[in-house]
């Protein structure tokens, strides 16, 4: 069994069985994360870079631990300054990266598009990190992993993506993932907040979180970021938090065999109460510790294909 | 120098011209429209153009010709060359130069430049100081010194004040103000806002934008009586605002760019950033609507926005590129292409689109083609069918969503100011 491509540039358009694969590959390795040495040796002698254009930290050492417990050489690049105020373009950049013979290359940058333009620019293997808002694969992935693990299924459950949902790519990394797994997805958030047309992508529209709660099996709830400018959408935090804010009385009165996934870093207080992001019905630190193995899932996929 | 022209379609609406038979054309200056008998072929230099229309020379209205201050992407002989191969005996040059356009030097200098050359530039001047949209410019010395219309090009005007003021002072030597129309606050993106936007993730300029600032033009030229000229327009409402303003009898007129009649947004999905332009590629309702607004008369003219852009310029990520693609030598073309040959428009109406109507917006004089007047033609094959190749161009810069694009119908040959461009070459006649 081998993916469809030899890139992760997004979840838009990727077959069901090429993410049944990377679920299933992450399992094994899932599994070796609980071992006393959490080492294989698949991807000895690989080299791969991590290039890094908007700051990060819990994407790129998960990726980087992925990468160690696989024995790849990881490279690290990180800058959070574009081509163009550096001096160097991004193409010499990536070039020059090329020139020292690298396998993969796994990419964060603030523009859509960026992972695509480099399958164009390089031979490498692609994996997308991020890409302005467009996708965050491996993010999907890991979501549609945890809910697997805790639910067992992804066919016909209802999904609600909960937050800003036009400043994420998580979250369109999870509507087209998801529903290429066959299940429902649905969003709910402030109406500032929610992109152009999505309800032509079969995705239904909710304002009202109770409703929200009570309609749906899993909430993927995502962070107000306001390093993105988000607070233009929306009157204060204080009011968020009171209309859209995921709380225990609300879960309690609601749907109490709701599941929680947050992508983190957590605003305590905005999008869920400090009571329910320790609760008993989020699965976020498991969210974490997933992460790791779908990117090695991911990392072994694409670095054992013969292209 | 004596030419002969034989047996080309001469094709002037204006004049209600349609008539096939042999040009003879001496120093420039047409001296006989009629068939030739051999004898006066003898001393002239004899062009076998048959089937060819011969139409007056075209005028494209919104160029960046760059120079001063991006001699790297385009100058304005470049500039000039580009147009020439692609049929054009005239540009009108946008203000957004380094130095902006906003004073008679630049604009003397920009005509100096063309003096020499077979193309007739005429510039837009800024209509307020650096473009900034704060303090008008030095409208009556600009037009003075050759500035034929007005324009904050790149950005609208952005203060409405500003802009009745400018639209007053233009008046008073019958000036266009050229508008951007665009609402800043509104146009924070990359691309047109649509689901397209909403699947590739990229921050998107709806068409309210531009709407918003059309309809305000519109008001204040109905109040000011002034001239109002709509850049480029790219959205269905807007189409149908000037369509609404025009039967009320306001001085109102539009022009579309080829790419916003033919490339949709879908484009946006390869993400190749000769797809990134403003106004952003819209959506097939809107290009649907540019369609029938050249159809009916509700846009006036077809006009590239050539606007050159480097390779390392353009070659970059998505959301750092810069605007704007090149059409001066694929404008023809793809006319012909997807107006003329599917039946949109005829090819007297594409001359009005490109020649008759761009001229009447900037107060050019009429070509007339008629014994004992200067010949200022263009010479097109609307039957050529052709490949377009970037690495051909005249044009400094290569930035272009329609390379190995295949069309139907080419320019031949343009003639003005005693100089003729034909096989890639220009020679005096």
């Amino acid at each position: 069994m081998s993916l469809s491509s030899r890139h992760l540039l997004g979840l838009y358009g990727v077959p069901r069985e090429d993410i049944q694969l990377i679920l299933d590959t992450a399992t094994t390795f899932r599994e070796v994360l609980e071992r006393p040495i959490k080492k294989v040796p698949t991807l000895q002698g690989k080299t791969i870079v991590n290039l890094f254009y908007e700051n990060s930290t819990r994407t790129r050492i998960s990726f980087e631990l992925a990468q160690k417990r696989l024995s790849a050489d990881t490279i690290n690049f990180s800058t959070s300054s574009s081509s163009t105020k550096k001096g160097e373009t991004f193409k010499d950049t990536v070039r020059n990266i090329e020139a020292m013979k690298v396998d993969m290359i796994v990419v964060r940058h603030q523009s859509a598009g960026v992972p695509q333009y480099l399958t164009k620019i390089s031979k490498a293997n692609i994996i997308n990190a991020g890409d302005g808002l467009h996708e965050h694969p491996t993010q999907g992935l890991l979501d549609m992993y945890s809910i697997r693990e805790k639910l067992g299924r992804l066919e016909g459950l209802k999904v609600c993506i909960v937050g800003d949902v036009s400043h994420s790519r998580v979250a369109l990394s999870n509507i087209f993932g998801l529903k290429s797994m066959g299940a429902k997805v649905s969003v709910c958030g402030p109406a500032t907040m929610i992109p152009t047309g999505i309800e032509s992508l079969g995705i239904k529209v909710y304002h009202n979180i109770n409703e929200a709660i009570e309609k749906h099996d899993v909430l993927n709830v995502l962070r107000i970021q306001l390093e993105r400018n988000a607070g233009v959408k929306i009157p204060s935090l204080r009011e968020y938090h009171q209309y859209f804010g995921i709380t225990t009385e609300r879960i309690e009165k609601y749907n109490k065999d709701i599941l929680i996934l947050h992508p983190g870093p957590i605003n305590r207080g905005v999008e869920l109460s400090s009571e329910v992001a320790d609760g008993p019905y989020q699965v976020i630190l498991d969210q974490v510790t997933n992460g790791v193995a779908i990117r090695m899932a991911v990392l072994y996929l694409l670095g054992t294909m013969h292209n | 120098m004596k030419i002969v022209l034989k047996q080309v379609n001469l094709l002037n609406p204006e004049q209600k011209l349609n008539l096939k038979c042999d040009l003879f054309i001496e120093d420039g200056v047409i001296r006989k429209i009629g068939d030739l008998k051999p004898e006066d072929l003898k001393s002239s230099k004899v062009y076998e153009f048959e089937n060819k229309y011969c139409v007056p020379g075209f005028v494209d209205m919104h160029v960046h010709l760059r120079e001063p201050g991006r001699e790297d992407e385009e100058t304005v002989v470049t500039g000039c060359n580009s147009a020439a191969a692609g049929g054009f005996t005239a540009v009108a040059s946008m203000p957004n130069t380094n130095p902006d356009t906003d004073s008679a030097e630049i604009v003397r200098f920009i005509k100096e430049k063309a003096k020499d050359h077979l193309v007739d530039v005429f510039p837009i001047a800024a209509a307020s100081l650096g473009r900034k949209g704060e303090a008008l410019a030095p409208m009556y010395e600009l037009y003075e010194a050759g500035a034929v219309g007005f324009s904050d090009d790149g950005v609208a005007i952005k203060s409405s004040l500003v802009l009745r003021h400018a639209m007053e002072y233009a008046k008073m030597f019958d000036a266009p103000i050229i508008e951007h129309c665009e609402d800043e606050s509104l146009a924070d993106g990359v691309m047109n806002e649509s689901v397209t936007s909403t699947i590739l993730g990229l921050p998107a300029i709806p068409n309210v934008a531009e709407d918003l600032i059309v309809i305000r033009d519109i008001m204040l030229a109905e109040f000011t009586g002034a001239k109002v000229h709509i850049a480029h327009i790219s959205s269905k409402n807007a189409v149908e605002l000037v369509r609404q303003a025009k039967k009320k009898g306001i001085n109102v007129t539009a022009e579309v760019t080829p790419h916003h009649f033919t490339l949709t947004d879908e484009t946006v999905k390869t993400f190749d950033t000769n797809y990134k332009m403003n106004p952003p590629l819209r959506t097939r309702a809107d290009v649907d609507a540019m369609i029938v607004g050249l159809k009916d008369g509700t846009i006036d003219c077809i006009a590239s926005d050539h606007a050159p852009h480097s390779i390392e310029e353009k070659e970059m990520e998505f959301i750092y590129a810069p605007n704007g693609i090149i059409g001066l030598e694929t404008t023809l073309g793809i006319a012909l292409s997807d107006l003329v040959h599917k039946k949109h428009l005829t090819i007297e109406q594409l001359v009005e689109k490109l020649s008759i109507n761009p001229r009447k917006i900037l107060n050019i004089p009429q070509v007339i083609i008629k014994e004992g007047e200067i010949a200022n033609l263009t010479f097109f094959d609307p039957e050529q069918i052709w490949t377009v190749d970037i690495t051909k161009f005249k044009s400094k810069s290569k930035n272009s969503p329609f390379d190995k694009r295949l069309l139907t119908g080419k320019s031949v040959a343009v003639i003005n100011k005693k100089k003729m461009y034909f096989e890639d070459k220009f020679f005096d006649i």
